[in-house]
């Protein structure tokens, strides 16, 4: 390829998430991993929400919406329909971003702080209204049949499964990420960021880019949270859309450096890793919650754009390395 | 005929509640008007609120409704400081950063607290007596609870349209920028504000800590509440959201009578999302 280096800036994002998925097997370890696979789900979660935060500039408080949403429904077509797990995954992505758009063409006409609200709302509506539907088994959830796990060679085997499988979506989301990046649709969107009323006057269809990167950036999480209910063996509402889990996403595209490519893997990493040690050690076990409160308080408060963006800020040559 | 029974039995708790729940959002949509920031860790703060009146009716045996006046005192301190230490900075800031930056406090909040009383439900044993009227009875708690509800929105009331600090306050909602011009210390006015958003919030979770079991974690359900309220009553309009208040606890006690209670959340949150959308200066606000 001729004209590589304009792409080196994917190549480091691409090889982080193909360690994170041979590190497992460069050491044969199961708690390996687990480990590995909550910071892939965590890596293809925050690349998507990324989409929408970091480049178009609207801030979702309730994103696991469609992580929960695209779940249910991948995991009723695999449980209840008796569909494989590659149709279960590809029905949940569509689901989710069926949903996205639709939403998408109601709530995104809101700005800032009101579309935030929308989004909690429509999180907590969801969560409500899965609870009375009788289908996805109400308050109780579904439990997925565990004869299923046979039909991929057993329930280790369908572990392992799913962890490839997490780690393309992870591969996936971040090669998403990029492309729109870079594209011309990426630009519109980073110009919306940037100002709205400006971008469409310069001719950016504000309202078609914003919903595109809403579904974009909802399709994704969608699986994930079909993957995620598969390798859990069962799914309850209160499980499939907790808003904690949104702000933690937010927090992780923060750490890092929102609107980068880098920036949501380095936080997801970085969140992960951090909330590891705190809830294992002895001295933060019982306050873990405030010190990561206090943490992300200083880095909302002293470096705003994240650690990429603070880079990128500091040393102008990386520019052209991390997008 | 069942229904309309149940309806009359219900609803007269409903307003009641709605009342108390009118001052939890009071507080959330006060700081919005005034400084455009959601404030995230308003639930943690009802929470504490809910402690307080632990603290003072069962370890020192005081009166709750005495309670209330420390409560409401530390609850404006507390607003004042957590002002100056997570939103000052910030308060020009894109959303993200004041939502992120209240929602650090809160994380702070509820860690400090589940370390110190954990996440196991508390419950405050208090009767005020109940009142027969027939078709249904009234507990004393919560009647005293939403008259003293009144009373703070009448007080707020008067603090914002008679008073000097009042009016710079409306002045700074107004326009921040023309406020400052005029001479008014808009610092001075926002960290009040802010004080006096969570001291709302500390005084309701003090009421309702006297007739609901509570944890550290309950005050993330009334602050979705006041959420819905706040939207309900038009964000920014702390009076409006007395009658957001009524409305919901109206709409709480009136679902269950035709459905099940479990939809009680989708027509809220649902109403909440519509509202939003259609009318998102309120029910009572001005059309756009």
């Amino acid at each position: 390829m001729k004209n590589w280096r304009k792409h080196l800036g994917v190549i480091l994002p691409i090889l982080v998430v193909v360690g994170l998925a041979i590190w497992p097997t460069l050491v044969d370890s199961i708690s390996v991993r687990e480990k590995a696979f909550t910071i892939l789900k965590a890596v293809a979660l925050a690349s998507s929400l990324n989409i929408l935060l970091g480049y178009t500039g609207y801030v979702s408080f309730g994103h696991i919406v469609f992580y929960g949403f695209g779940g249910y429904v991948g995991l009723y077509f695999l449980n209840e329909q008796g569909w494989s797990i590659w149709a279960s995954l590809l029905i949940a992505g569509i689901s989710a971003g069926l949903l996205a758009f639709l939403l998408g063409k109601a709530i995104l006409r809101l700005r800032g702080g009101y579309f935030a609200l929308a989004t909690i709302g429509v999180n907590e509506a969801m969560k409500a209204l899965i609870n009375n539907l009788d289908i996805f088994g109400g308050p109780v959830g579904m439990t997925l049949n565990f004869k299923i796990y046979k039909t991929y060679g057993g329930a280790a085997e369908a572990l392992n499964m799913a962890f490839y499988i997490m780690a393309g979506l992870a591969l996936a989301s971040v090669i998403l990420s990029y492309l729109v990046r870079v594209s011309k649709f990426g630009l519109g969107l980073l110009a919306i960021r940037e100002n709205e009323d400006a971008a469409e006057v310069m001719g950016v269809v504000a309202p078609d880019a914003k919903t595109w990167a809403y579904v974009l950036s909802a399709i994704i999480p969608g699986m994930v949270g079909m993957l995620f209910f598969f390798k859990n063996g069962n799914v309850e509402p209160h499980v499939a859309f907790p808003l904690h889990a949104s702000i933690e996403l937010l927090v992780m595209v923060m750490l890092g450096g929102q609107g980068t490519v880098l920036g949501p893997i380095l936080g997801a990493f970085a969140y992960q890793g951090m909330r590891g040690y705190l809830v294992t050690s002895d001295f933060f076990k019982d306050i873990q919650l405030s010190v990561s409160g206090a943490i992300l308080l200083i880095i909302v408060l002293f470096i705003p754009a994240g650690a990429v963006g603070w880079l990128r800020h500091r040393f102008a040559p990386l520019r052209r390395v991390l997008p | 005929m069942q229904q309309l029974s149940l309806l009359l039995a219900s609803l007269p708790d409903g307003v009641l509640l709605g009342f108390v729940y009118g001052v939890a959002a009071m507080g959330l949509t006060l700081i919005w008007g005034v400084m455009d920031v959601i404030n995230l860790s308003h639930g943690s703060i009802i929470s504490l609120g809910m402690f307080g009146t632990f603290f003072i009716f069962v370890k020192m045996g005081i009166n709750p409704y005495l309670g209330l006046i420390p409560v409401a005192i530390l609850g404006l301190l507390l607003g004042i400081v957590i002002y100056f230490i997570a939103v000052h900075r910030i308060i020009d800031a894109p959303h993200l950063s004041s939502l992120l930056a209240t929602f650090s406090v809160n994380m702070i909040i509820i860690g400090v607290a589940t370390a110190a009383f954990t996440t196991s439900p508390y419950n405050v044993d208090f009767n005020m007596g109940t009142f027969d009227m027939g078709f249904t009875t009234i507990l004393g708690t919560r009647l005293i609870a939403a008259i003293i509800a009144i009373l703070v929105t009448g007080a707020l009331y008067l603090f914002l349209y008679k008073t000097r600090p009042g009016k710079y306050v409306r002045a700074v909602t107004n326009n921040r920028a023309a406020a400052e011009l005029m001479g008014v210390p808009s610092t001075q006015i926002l960290a009040l504000s802010f004080g006096i958003g969570t001291m709302l919030a500390a005084i309701s979770g003090a009421l309702i800590a006297t007739f609901f079991p509570f944890s550290i974690l309950s005050g993330a359900h009334y602050e979705l509440k006041s959420f819905v309220i706040g939207v309900l009553g038009g964000l920014g309009n702390p009076v409006g959201a007395l009658f957001g208040g009524l409305i919901l606890g109206v709409l709480e006690a009136a679902v269950p009578a035709f459905m099940e209670s479990s939809w009680v959340p989708v027509i809220e949150f649902g109403l909440f999302v519509v509202i939003l959308l259609v009318r998102p200066k309120g029910l009572f606000g001005a059309k756009e």
